[in-house]
């Protein structure tokens, strides 16, 4: 894994440390104290956060914006940025100011469909997918060239990152998918949430039988629920999600004022599972609008302290 | 073909407004297979036309005519004697032809009677479904014969996305994930190895990004 980046997630990796990286969504307003206030609530429990890019396509903030006041904060932001809202000029020229702050990690999607959100009638654009823009951060990088072949001046340097979802459907093309992101420059996977953690060790071996799990970083995906109510509608509603029945069952079970607590107890062991899952390179929490449990949740997972590096 | 579906006979209605000697212009062409602007349609709109106007004490001439291809100056010509008699033109074409007729017949009024869709095939007889773009730039080749540009709701060249779920895709579970049909047709092709190539930036300036478009084929030009 080459390139000269400060990234502090990549640094935590390649020494060999299980990562811990959580999210902030940014608010549907213009008030900066929303994100502030929500990566302080995690700062000393990560080693970078994510900022989402208009996630489920509802607008918000956006993410460069909330990306660079958490690296004025000090703290290591992931540039989420999907390929829905940008065509490859806005890409490159976003990398670049994200690059003028050092904003060093970049994770790379395509985003959900407009159409889950508030601008249904609007257009997509969708110039490039996830995996070009993947090749487009590293060829800016490492070639240190826009895309149409003029010498970029202080190119940026960034960590690069992409999904993964190990429940999508065809199955067959899970690993190859994951492999073809690989060979496409990703460095490090941040993965959907996982809630199925045999079909994510499944997925996990015959990622190993492959030995990607040796071209680059997998952060598994937890989020924990806060309710049955959540665990139906994530089975239900929400594309590409796999919740096991015995989840819903578990929570259905528990009184309704001890859901919550059941929600990050199940998390808890989740972590404490796939950390001795081979390959496992750390863990992507994200605790939707719940940013306050991710402390609890990394400390109880003997995720903490994070190490100084 | 080019797939078109009727427009709300409201809309056309306000369209007309004040006009009392209308043409309604139907095409023999792709608009007459998916059944929105053929010789048909012409007589069923003509007819509700009339009735509504009939209602409405209107004195509105209303005239029938299909032509073999609206996007052609040898058929448009047919019209020409008559366009005089007439203060506006529906055209149940495409909307390449309500364009050529407009652009031929410069001081008559042209409205669209149909709203065009796309570019599709006739799965069965009242479903038409989009199978082309005209990106001008056909990857086919690559892609099993499956189109990710007109098939996938972000046009995903290295797909399935995320949001591919039992063979569907996350905009509605009626839409077949293109990408789906990819894999499944390379491993029928028995090239499932070619999956993961990774497929190059597109060039858009083929497609509608790059400007109105033409082609010119000098071997044929007379």
């Amino acid at each position: 894994m080459k390139g000269n980046t400060a990234s502090r997630l990549k640094k935590v990796l390649s020494a060999g440390h299980l990562a811990v990286t959580s999210e902030c969504g940014p608010p549907r307003g213009s008030d900066p104290e929303v994100i502030t206030k929500k990566a302080n609530l995690i700062k000393d429990h990560v080693d970078a956060v994510n900022i989402t890019d208009n996630q489920t396509s509802v607008t918000r903030m956006c993410s460069l914006a909330a990306c660079i006041r958490l690296k004025l904060l000090g703290l290591d932001p992931v540039l989420q940025m999907v390929t829905r809202d940008r065509n490859r000029i806005a890409i490159q020229s976003d990398i670049l100011g994200a690059a003028s702050y050092d904003i060093s990690n970049i994770l790379c999607l395509s985003g959900d469909h407009q159409s889950f959100g508030d601008c249904a009638q609007g257009q997509n654009v969708h110039d490039l997918d996830s995996m070009q823009l993947i090749q487009t951060v590293r060829h800016m990088r490492d070639d240190g060239k826009f895309l149409g072949g003029d010498e970029i001046k202080r190119p940026p340097q960034m960590f690069v990152g992409a999904a993964a979802n190990p429940f999508a459907d065809p199955f067959e093309i899970r690993v190859p998918r994951l492999a073809k992101k690989i060979k496409a420059g990703a460095e490090f996977i941040q993965t959907q949430c996982i809630y199925n953690l045999d079909k994510f060790e499944e997925w996990m071996k015959l990622t190993r039988d492959r030995g990607l799990h040796e071209q680059v970083y997998i952060l598994a995906g937890m989020t924990p629920m806060k309710s049955a109510g959540m665990a139906k509608y994530m089975k239900n509603r929400v594309p590409g999600m796999d919740v096991p029945d015995e989840l819903v069952k578990r929570l259905s079970d528990t009184p309704k004022e001890k859901q919550a607590e059941e929600g990050i107890k199940i998390c808890i062991e989740d972590i404490q599972r796939l950390k001795e899952v081979k390959g496992v390179s750390g863990f992507h929490v994200m605790a939707i609008e719940w940013e306050e449990m991710v402390p609890e949740i990394v400390e109880k997972s003997g995720l903490y302290p994070r190490p100084e590096v | 073909m080019i797939v078109a579906d009727k427009k709300p006979i409201e809309e056309i209605i306000e369209e007309l407004g004040a006009h009392e000697k209308i043409l309604i212009l139907g095409c023999n062409e792709c608009v007459t297979v998916c059944e929105a602007g053929g010789k048909k349609e012409v007589g069923i709109l003509a007819s509700a036309l009339r009735m509504y106007f009939l209602n409405q004490e209107r004195d509105v001439k209303i005239d029938e005519e299909t032509l073999q291809r609206q996007c052609d100056h040898e058929y448009l010509e047919e019209i020409r004697d008559k366009v005089d008699q007439y203060d506006a033109i529906v055209s149940i074409a495409c909307g390449v032809g309500v364009q050529f007729t407009a652009e031929k017949y410069f001081s008559t009024p042209v409205y669209p009677g149909v709203n065009t869709c796309f570019m599709g095939a006739t799965e069965e007889r009242g479903l038409w479904t989009e199978r082309c773009q005209g990106c001008g730039q056909c990857i086919l080749a690559r892609t099993g014969g499956i189109c990710p540009v007109s098939r996938c709701a972000k046009r995903v060249l290295n797909g399935p996305c995320g949001g591919s779920s039992d063979g569907k895709c996350e905009i509605n579970k009626e839409v077949i994930c293109a990408w789906q049909l990819i894999v499944e047709r390379l491993k029928a092709l028995d090239r499932f190895d070619d999956y993961e190539e990774l497929s190059p930036l597109k060039d858009w300036s083929t497609d509608r990004a790059g400007g109105p478009r033409k082609v010119v084929r000098e071997d044929v030009q007379p």
